[in-house]
Parts: structure tokens; C-alpha cells; sequence
């Protein structure tokens, strides 16, 4: 049954294709807590169909034997009647609702809990904003956005806050979903089997651009993740040609740096995302569309068109400008 | 009019016709505290909100058609979303459910005259109206609730919501909320103290059983409700900061004092339905209930369990175990009480002999929805599964099969089922039939997708979707489905409408039905039954010597009570004799003091705190003037 439905999730990610990084159905586990809440699903399925086909059934044979007088051998003896429905209404009900509590609420939950103190290799900070994710790695200075890079079979301790209003952190064929509430720390472990690229979503209505708030998890070996952090935890490279040096005069001087932080430079804003990186992610505005020059440039002259709503001004630049300014973000590796 | 047996029962109708005589033309629909022409005031209503969520809905379901798909902005996709929610649970199923099937029915069903507190029954329906305009006022200005139905704070705070929306949102639902606590009071003491002498409350219809239980969940429910939308609104409007975390409040007590309402309103939603479907299947089956005493306990407990499991709704805000531990075993605990009434529906319909009319499809189309619904709704209770598929498009399936797959299909099959007795005509069964398949084949085929492409990942309340995720057919079909069962709800409305004027012609009881509004004419005469009738089962129509000896009463002119506006009150417990009441008549009260209410929540929403002060005043003027003493009837 697994094996058929499976078939259903369709061919997820053509590389074409903005908003797209990897899978984000719970039904494709690719770590432990998925896995067992999958199969989970699959068990409550089986009983569920059961009782219902049974149901179906019940109602086919009334439908059948319309007009006709009682069942067989049942007839109308009121006790009979009520028989049947202190035991399939009443007692068989309580035996399988035990069950499903036991194996549920004590057994699986403990592996989608919170993880145990100690019991994780690194931990990472997750802060939800209206509409975007912002991702720091404890014990370094590197901050990046919507696309989380993790080590893969490592325990990852994922700390979630929010800046604004109650978002929810979400990678399916990971773990499930656990709430950003303001005043509160919310723990989730991630966790990957394999390499690859892992697609969330906010889960939880946060405004406008709900539907927009996209996020990737991305599991690699324990050497390029290294390779990652490193680069993310330096500051932005300088500008090395006099367009990149016009580009980041803009940046500096415009209300980019009102909002954005290029660490190492003056633009401190923290509005919106951290961008001293910002061509190590593939995707602009929480994976809306895809990281690539004219994609850039139009976010940047017309963001209230692509993602309507959001927080981002479009700015009054001339296509010089434009272009040295895209020249100089094209050079944030 | 009655049937009439003697000169001398006769004369007593005509005096009953004179005395219990509505006043004709619009002023007698404006002052009427007739229970029937009240409930078919709120049928109409809610049946004008029905339409205009159905069309929010398909907006909705239009836009997300394909993916990227650009009819409705955000900002209108949220409006629409959030106003369909509001829409569907305040102003019709709650109204049509209660107000209409309510009062319609229930003083019927136990022999009354009317319910008990007639002028406050007319303000229930007068509050109402003016709510539900108050709240599409906003929507019509271009300032719909967006912050969806349960409006997550601080999302829903002036901060990150700066406009009227949600204002809008939080006073009309705390002046719909005086109508229901209203009309809840209203019920609780007709069904305990206006029962026919004789109909103790183990021969109480079940139908009243899950009215009553109904009122008692509304009196508690909606009190952290009104708390909860009043520290918004003083938030929003006064400064405070009750929900504001950096002045020292707490976002999450919203979501506590939202869902101690918000669940036990589901079991509101609901337990009308229950209702419906135990007075129409023993109708179709030819037999009485199976396990009467137990589907009276489980529509109590539903009721009362219903108050414990608001956690459910919160587990994936990282509250601690033990706390989700234990809501989960009272969120598992009370799909008992369901699952006997499941089980006696289906073994009542399998030891009767079912006569499958479009009442009795619609109800085997509940039976069908509710155990989709109510599966589903087993897995939320268990805590990871919740985690994982809470917020996405599978809670939007779970819940439409339980809110409108059980508890909207009994109501239009009972709109089907009791039609012949409102308008002394009958439906056409053919179109009946084909209405019922129609309606049935766009639910499953709207919402049974949504399960699917919940599972593929897909959250719910987003308005637009990428391609490329393989939810993209599911979505076309869900929104196709959802013209199915437009159309499928368009020939229903068709049907009757113009049946009440072509259709035939029918008698009293055409169904031979159980209960005691079959004992009167169709359509009832104002004064309901010419005799109160004498009861001694569940099921009184099925007592013919009773029946015999309701005639022969009038004659004798015993219970008659045709001097005055007169029906008689009985103990709660045993029904025993009491006294007699006099009834009020018609008056202008109900609707003047609905319109200065109004008058106080618009001024409120303004921010005009003196004029709304005024409205206040008024209202108690008008409260003053309703207690001057009734004018004696002749």
C-alpha cells in the first residue's frame, strides 16, 4: 500500500523550477522521527480503513435489504441491537483507541521530541521573520537565511524563535513541525539518513506572504559542510573591480544597508536577511524565484510585484546603478 | 387548522385561532415572538450567509486552481479565507442548526406553545442579523477579518494589523455571542420547564437531548471567548497587553482561552446534527432508536467531554509532554461517546426496514462523512502524527468532513425532512435524489483530494502554490469538485423553492414520523397543537391511543388553554403538571433594542466611546420599556 501510494508523489524537483528544493511530503521520511511518524500513518491508515469499509459494508446490506424487514437471525430482538452496539460501538473502540494511544502518545513521540541535552553535535538557531528565515550556527559568526546546511547523519540541535508573529518550522521528510511563538524557545532535532535537499515551509498563517515562506535544508558530507561554515563565517569579500566598488557604494548608501547586514562593512540592518553571502544560496526571497542576475535585478527594482506584501521597498535605481549593484551582490560568494 | 371532531371543539379552536392570531404583513415579521416565524426568519438568514460564504469558498477554491494562479491577491485571499471560516461557523451552521431547526422545532417536539422566553427569542434572531451585517460591513469597505478564523495573536494585533479588519472580527463576534448565550438560556429552560405534562426526560425526543446539551456547551464556551476577544480589543484599541510578550503578556494564552471555545464549539457545530439524523432514521427504518438511553448519555457526554481536549489544537507549540499526553487521551476518549452513536445509527438502519428517501440518503451521507472526519480526527490525537500533519491541507480535509460532511448534510437532509411540515407541501423526491448525489459526489470530490496533497506537504491558508510539487492536479480536482457540490446545493435551494409553491399537497404527517410536530397540521396553526398533547413514550406519534385521546380531550375541552396566550410549564425531572404561563405577544422591543445594540458596537469599532455610551443608554431605555407590564389579552 506504502509501495502504490508512494507512486502518487509525483517527480518532485525539476531544477528549472523556483521554490523548489527537494521534496516536502511527509510521506518520503528520510530520517528516524519521519520515518516513524510515516509508518505511523500508514498503520493508522490500515485500522482506519477497516472501520470505515466496515461501516460502508453495513450500510450496503441496509441499502439492499430496503424495505424488507430486520437482518437475519437478528430480526428485531432490542437486546441483539443493543448488543451489537455496546461492542462495536463501545468496547471495540476502547481496545483499538488504547492502542493507538500506547503505541502514539508513549512509544513514537519520544523520537520526534525535543532532543536531549548533550545528545547533539552542533546547534543552530533558526529566527522566523515576515517572510523569511533567518539562520545562525551557535559558536560561530556565521549567519545566513531560508537555506540551512547541515551535516549529514549528525543529530542537530534546531533552537526556533521568532522576530514578529508566530511562524512554525517545518521539514517534513525530516521531522515534524514545531511552532516559533514569541517569548518562547522551541527545540526540534534535524537529522538526515542521506544527502540532499530538504524542503520546508512555514506552517503556521503569519500574513500576506504565508504562502511565500519557504525554506530548504540541505544535508552534505561532513567535509563540504565544514568547507560551508568556514565561508559563511568569514565577512563579505572586498570588491575587486570599479564596478563591484560603484555597486557596494550603493549598497552602502541606499536603503539597502537600512535593512541588510554585509558583515565587515557599515550595513548593520537587520530587517531583512543577512546578505555577506548571498551567492551561496540558490534562491532570492525565501525560495521564490531562483538566485540568478536578472532575477536579482528585478527583485531588487520591483519586489512589491514578485512577492506583493512583503517588507522590501523597490528602489529608484538607474540601470547603471542597477547593474553595478547586482555586479557587486553577484560577488558575495 | 386542526382536524375537528365537535361543535364544542370547534368553538375552542376559533378562539385559539383568535387569541394565538399573528399580526399579518412585514410589521408582524418585524414584532413577531412566534418560535416558527422566528425560526424561519433565521432560515432565510442563515441560509444568505450560507450563500455568501459558498461564494468565498469558491473564490478560494478558484484561485487555487493552478499553481501561481493570480485572481485573488494576498491580501483578498486572506480576507476571503478568514471571512468563509467566520461565516460558515457564526452566521450559518450555528444560526441555521439552533435558530432555525431550534426553534422551529423543539417547542414542537414537546408539546409547547412556544418556547419560553418568546420576546428574548426574537432578539436572538434580531442580534444576529445585525452581527452578521456588522461583520460583512467590513468586508463590503474592503476590511474583512484576514487574520484567519482564529486569529493567532500577534498576528491579529494592531501591530502587525493595523486596519479595522480585525476589529470587525473581534466585535462581531462578541454581539453575535449575546445572540447564542440568548438563545442557548432560551432553550435550556423550554426543554426543561415547557415539556407536555407527561414527557419526562427519558421520553424526551433525542433530538431535544442534543439541543439541550448543545445550550449547556454554549453557555460555557463562549465566556473565554468573549474574555479572550475582549483583552484583544483592548489591546488593539486601549493599550493594553495582555497578548503583547515584550510588555510582559502571553501570545499563546490566546490560543487557550480561543480553543477552550473553539472545541466544544465543534461539538456545537455538530450535536444539532446528531440530532437530525436520530429523528430521521427511525422515521425511514420504521423502528425505534437502538440504544436510546446510550445515545442520550454519549450526546451529553460529547458535550461535556468536548471541554477537556482543547490542547489538540496546540500541540505543535512545544508545550510540555505530560500536558500533551494527557489532552490526547481525552481527545481519544471522546470518540466513544461518538463511536456509539455511529454504531446504534448503523444498527438502527440495519434492523429497521430503510426506506431510502433523499432525508435518509442525506443521513447516510453524514454517516459516511462524520466517519471519514471522526478517522481522521483519531490520528490528530495521536501527538506526532498531529505534529507532522497540523497546518497542512489534511486538518482542512479532516475538518470539512466533520463540519460540513456531518454536520451540514443532516441539516439539508432535515431541510428536506421537515420541509412538508413548514409549508404543508411536498419536495420532489426525483430531484431530491439527484440534489443528494450531487451534493455527495462534490464533497468527497472537494475535500477526500485535500488529504492527499496534506500529506504531499501542503500547508493549508496559503494562497498560492508552487508548481512542481505534485499538488497541482489534486488542487484542480478539489476546486472542481467544489462547482459539484455548488450545483449540487443550487438544486436543493431550486427544489424547494419551488416545490412550497407546485409542490403536493400533504397532510399532517406524511412520513409517519415519530415525533409530536407530526400530531399538528402543516403548516402548524400559531397556537401549534389545539390541545397539549398527552405523552407516554420517546415516541408519541407511534402511540395512537394517545393521539385519540388528544381529540377526544378537545372536545372535552381538557388542555385546551384556549382562554389566554396561555401553555402550560412542568417539573424538569418527571414533567408533571405546574402551572400555566401566560405567554407574551408581539412586540416592537426585541428588534429596537437589536438596532441600539448595534448602534454601541458600531460607535465601539469607530471609536466614538461617548456615543457608543449613548447606544448603551438606550439600550437599557429600551430594556425599561420591554418590562412595562404585558397588555392583558381579552
Amino acid at each position: 500500500m506504502a509501495g502504490r501510494l508512494r507512486l502518487l508523489v509525483p517527480i518532485v524537483c525539476s531544477t528549472a523550477f523556483a521554490g523548489c528544493g527537494g521534496g516536502q511530503s511527509p510521506l518520503s521520511p528520510k530520517s528516524k522521527p519521519a520515518h516513524d511518524i510515516s509508518t505511523l500513518w500508514w498503520w493508522m491508515l490500515a485500522v482506519a480503513s477497516v472501520v470505515f469499509l466496515g461501516a460502508v459494508f453495513m450500510i450496503t446490506i441496509a441499502w439492499l435489504r430496503r424495505k424488507r424487514e430486520g437482518l437475519p437471525y437478528l430480526g428485531r430482538r432490542e437486546n441483539v441491537a443493543n448488543g451489537l452496539v455496546v461492542v462495536f460501538g463501545l468496547l471495540v473502540p476502547v481496545a483499538v483507541l488504547g492502542v493507538v494511544f500506547v503505541i502514539a502518545n508513549l512509544v513514537v513521540t519520544k523520537d520526534t521530541d525535543a532532543p536531549a541535552a548533550g545528545s547533539t553535535a552542533m546547534s543552530i538557531h533558526v529566527i522566523g521573520h515576515q517572510w523569511f528565515w533567518e539562520v545562525r550556527y551557535q559558536g560561530t559568526p556565521a549567519v545566513t537565511a531560508n537555506e540551512i546546511h547541515i551535516p549529514v547523519r549528525t543529530r542537530v540541535d534546531v533552537a526556533v524563535n521568532t522576530a514578529d508573529v508566530i511562524h512554525s518550522f517545518w521539514v517534513p521528510e525530516l521531522n515534524r513541525k514545531i511552532d516559533m511563538i514569541p517569548g518562547q524557545t522551541g527545540r526540534i532535532l534535524l537529522y538526515a539518513d542521506r544527502p540532499g535537499q530538504y524542503r520546508g515551509q512555514c506552517a503556521e498563517f503569519c500574513g500576506v506572504q504565508h504562502a511565500h515562506m519557504a525554506m530548504k535544508v540541505i544535508a552534505e558530507p561532513a567535509a563540504t559542510f565544514r568547507g560551508w561554515l568556514a565561508n559563511q563565517s568569514r565577512p563579505a569579500r572586498a570588491p575587486t573591480t570599479p564596478a563591484q566598488r560603484l555597486g557596494r557604494q550603493t549598497f552602502l548608501t541606499t536603503a539597502c544597508s537600512d535593512c541588510h547586514t554585509l558583515r565587515g562593512t557599515a550595513a548593520r540592518g537587520v530587517i531583512g536577511p543577512d546578505l555577506t553571502h548571498l551567492m551561496s544560496r540558490s534562491t532570492l526571497a525565501a525560495l521564490t524565484i531562483p538566485n540568478r542576475p536578472d532575477e536579482l535585478a528585478r527583485w531588487i527594482l520591483d519586489p512589491q510585484h514578485v512577492k506583493p506584501g512583503n517588507k522590501m521597498p523597490g528602489l529608484k535605481l538607474d540601470a547603471a546603478e542597477t547593474r553595478n549593484l547586482v555586479d557587486f551582490l553577484e560577488s558575495l560568494k | 387548522m386542526a382536524t375537528v371532531a365537535s361543535p364544542e371543539a370547534a368553538r375552542r379552536v376559533q378562539r385559539l385561532e383568535r387569541v394565538w392570531r399573528e399580526r399579518p404583513g412585514l410589521l408582524g415579521w418585524l414584532t413577531t415572538c412566534d418560535h416558527k416565524r422566528i425560526g424561519i426568519l433565521y432560515l432565510f438568514t442563515s441560509l444568505a450567509f450560507f450563500a455568501a460564504g459558498g461564494v468565498e469558498a469558491l473564490l478560494v477554491r478558484t484561485q487555487l486552481i493552478r499553481p501561481d494562479n493570480g485572481l485573488l491577491g494576498p491580501e483578498k485571499f486572506d480576507q476571503m479565507m478568514t471571512t468563509h471560516g467566520v461565516t460558515m461557523i457564526f452566521l450559518f451552521v450555528i444560526p441555521i442548526s439552533i435558530g432555525a431547526f431550534g426553534n422551529y422545532l423543539v417547542p414542537l417536539m414537546i408539546g409547547s406553545r412556544d418556547m419560553a422566553f418568546p420576546r428574548m427569542n426574537a432578539l436572538s434572531y434580531w442580534l444576529f442579523l445585525a452581527s452578521g451585517i456588522f461583520i460583512y460591513t467590513g468586508l463590503f469597505l474592503g476590511h474583512g477579518p484576514n487574520a484567519g478564523w482564529f486569529d493567532y495573536v500577534p498576528l491579529g494585533s494592531k501591530q502587525y494589523d493595523p486596519g479595522p479588519n480585525v476589529d470587525f472580527y473581534a466585535l462581531g463576534l462578541i454581539f453575535n455571542g449575546v445572540s447564542s448565550t440568548a438563545a442557548a438560556i432560551n432553550f435550556i429552560v423550554t426543554i426543561f420547564k415547557l415539556r407536555a405534562p407527561g414527557m419526562s426526560l427519558n421520553r424526551m425526543p433525542l433530538f431535544c437531548y442534543a439541543f439541550l446539551a448543545v445550550s449547556f456547551a454554549l453557555i460555557f464556551a463562549l465566556p473565554p471567548l468573549n474574555v479572550a476577544l475582549g483583552f484583544l480589543e483592548l489591546d488593539r484599541r486601549l493599550g493594553f497587553h495582555f497578548f503583547d510578550v515584550a510588555h510582559g503578556g502571553d501570545a499563546l494564552m490566546w490560543q487557550h482561552l480561543f480553543w477552550i471555545f473553539g472545541h466544544p464549539e465543534v461539538y456545537i457545530i455538530i450535536l444539532p446534527a446528531f440530532g437530525i439524523a436520530t429523528s430521521i432514521i427511525p422515521t425511514f427504518t420504521r423502528r425505534k432508536m437502538v440504544a436510546f438511553p446510550l445515545v442520550a448519555l454519549a450526546e451529553i457526554l460529547v458535550a461535556f467531554i468536548g471541554f477537556g481536549v482543547w490542547v489538540h489544537h496546540m500541540f505543535a507549540t512545544g508545550l510540555s509532554s505530560i500536558t500533551l499526553v494527557y489532552f490526547a487521551a481525552a481527545s481519544l476518549i471522546i470518540v466513544v461517546p461518538s463511536g456509539i452513536q455511529l454504531f446504534a445509527w448503523i444498527t438502527t438502519l440495519n434492523t429497521g426496514r430503510p426506506e431510502f428517501k433523499t432525508p435518509l440518503l442525506f443521513i447516510c451521507g453524514f454517516i459516511i462523512f462524520f466517519l471519514l472526519g471522526g478517522l481522521s480526527g483519531v490520528m490528530f490525537a495521536a501527538i506526532p502524527f498531529d505534529q507532522q500533519l497540523t497546518d497542512t491541507y489534511f486538518v482542512v480535509a479532516h475538518f470539512h468532513f466533520v463540519i460540513f460532511g456531518a454536520a451540514v448534510f443532516p441539516i439539508l437532509g432535515g431541510l428536506y425532512y421537515w420541509f412538508p411540515k413548514v409549508t404543508g407541501r411536498m419536495y420532489h423526491e426525483r430531484t431530491g435524489q439527484l440534489s443528494f448525489w450531487l451534493a455527495f459526489t462534490g464533497t468527497a470530490l472537494t475535500f477526500f483530494p485535500m488529504h492527499i496533497v496534506g500529506l504531499l506537504g501542503m500547508p493549508r491558508r496559503v494562497y498560492t502554490y508552487p508548481g512542481g510539487m505534485g499538488w497541482s492536479d489534486y488542487n484542480l480536482l478539489e476546486s472542481i469538485g467544489a462547482y459539484v457540490l455548488a450545483s449540487g446545493l443550487f438544486l436543493i435551494v431550486a427544489n424547494l423553492l419551488v416545490s412550497a409553491f407546485r409542490g403536493v399537497r400533504v397532510g399532517p404527517d406524511p412520513w409517519g414520523g415519530a415525533t409530536l410536530e407530526w400530531a399538528t397540521s402543516s403548516p402548524p396553526p400559531d397556537y401549534n397543537f389545539p390541545v397539549i398533547p398527552k405523552v407516554t413514550s420517546a415516541y408519541a406519534m407511534w402511540d395512537r391511543e394517545d393521539r385519540e385521546e388528544d381529540a377526544r380531550k378537545l372536545t372535552r375541552g381538557d388542555l385546551v388553554l384556549e382562554r389566554g396566550h396561555e401553555t402550560p410549564a412542568s417539573t424538569v425531572l418527571d414533567a408533571d403538571w405546574d402551572e400555566i404561563l401566560e405567554m407574551p405577544s408581539d412586540s416592537p422591543w426585541p428588534i429596537t433594542l437589536a438596532a441600539a445594540a448595534a448602534g454601541v458596537f458600531a460607535f465601539l469599532l469607530l471609536g466614538h466611546w461617548l456615543v457608543a455610551g449613548v447606544f448603551g443608554g438606550l439600550c437599557l431605555a429600551v430594556l425599561a420599556a420591554w418590562h412595562r407590564q404585558e397588555p392583558q389579552l381579552a
